[in-house]
């Protein structure tokens, strides 16, 4: 099977990309080509969304953030500020960098130390 | 001191003149415009100074949007704020009133004040979780500050999730 991902736009992140799926059946059959769409964020993952601690954010506040700007459940909001606190970081989400950078807008908006950073 | 839910609002009364005197002092200690450790703080770099322009892309748009969202909560506050000046005796303890429709723009500019005192003054983490400090000195009574707004900020923040249930 071989697979080739075709970027029809190349440079624009917002556009979508083409998936060809080429599936060989047998040695004298015709490859079938099955075509979906996958978006360019599903295609390109490279910045985090980092939290770091501060002494001064209340545990308390950084748990409503994090329910507000990702819309996370309270337990794992918790479990990322509590990361925050003993590990000096956490991060929060991964993906595209005009969403990362949305991200990190709103968690300074709300006064967080928060960055983004390419993946690896 | 001593705080109730009211309909849609947070009360405060007997409110001391002293602590009167530190909430009036909100939107000042929110933006400080002589201390740069404080606006380094209120204003962080979104990634690694590496990445250039990055960062100089932030200044130029993100960094004047949240000036103004930190103004307008500002804002907000001091207006609420003008009910601790319509008292006719000078040292009689006071109510302050709190919309529950305001907690969000408490609640930040609070966040902004504790933490451009902080900045300003370099509380060590030993210094912020000491509640005994003795009030001498103008860095003590920033400490105390903190504390307080951090104190307010708790108060506020379960209102807000008592609201929900």
């Amino acid at each position: 099977m071989l697979t080739f991902f075709m970027n029809r736009a190349r440079g624009n992140r917002a556009a979508r990309c083409i998936v060809l799926t080429m599936v060989t059946r047998g040695a004298l059959e015709m490859p079938t080509i099955e075509k979906q769409e996958a978006t360019s964020e599903e295609v390109e993952m490279p910045w985090n969304v980092i939290v770091h601690n501060d002494p001064i954010n209340l545990m308390s506040y950084v748990t409503m953030v994090f329910q507000r700007v990702f819309g996370y459940p309270r337990e794992r909001a918790e479990k990322h500020m509590l990361e925050v606190h003993h590990n000096g970081r956490s991060i929060l989400w991964s993906g595209v960098r005009e969403r990362a950078e949305l991200y990190v807008q709103q968690l300074h908006g709300y006064l967080l130390l928060a960055t983004i950073e390419k993946v690896g | 001191m001593e705080i109730c839910r009211q309909n849609e609002a947070l009360e405060i009364r007997e409110l001391d003149p002293f602590l009167a005197e530190l909430l009036r002092q909100i939107p000042e200690s929110a933006q400080p415009k002589d201390s740069p450790a404080a606006q380094e703080r209120l204003f962080s770099p979104p990634t690694m100074p590496e990445e250039k322009v990055l960062c100089a892309e932030w200044k130029l748009y993100v960094v004047p949007e949240l000036r103004r969202l930190f103004q307008s909560a500002t804002e907000t506050v001091r207006q609420d704020l003008q009910q601790l000046h319509c008292t006719n005796k000078p040292f009689a303890n006071c109510t302050l009133r709190i919309p529950m429709a305001h907690a969000d723009a408490w609640l930040n500019a609070l966040n902004q004040a504790r933490l451009a005192i902080a900045a300003t003054y370099q509380f060590s983490d030993h210094e912020l979780c000491d509640y005994r400090s003795p009030l001498g000195s103008r860095r003590d009574l920033s400490l105390f500050q903190v504390n307080f707004y951090g104190f307010l900020q708790e108060l506020i923040l379960r209102e807000m999730e008592e609201g929900k249930r």
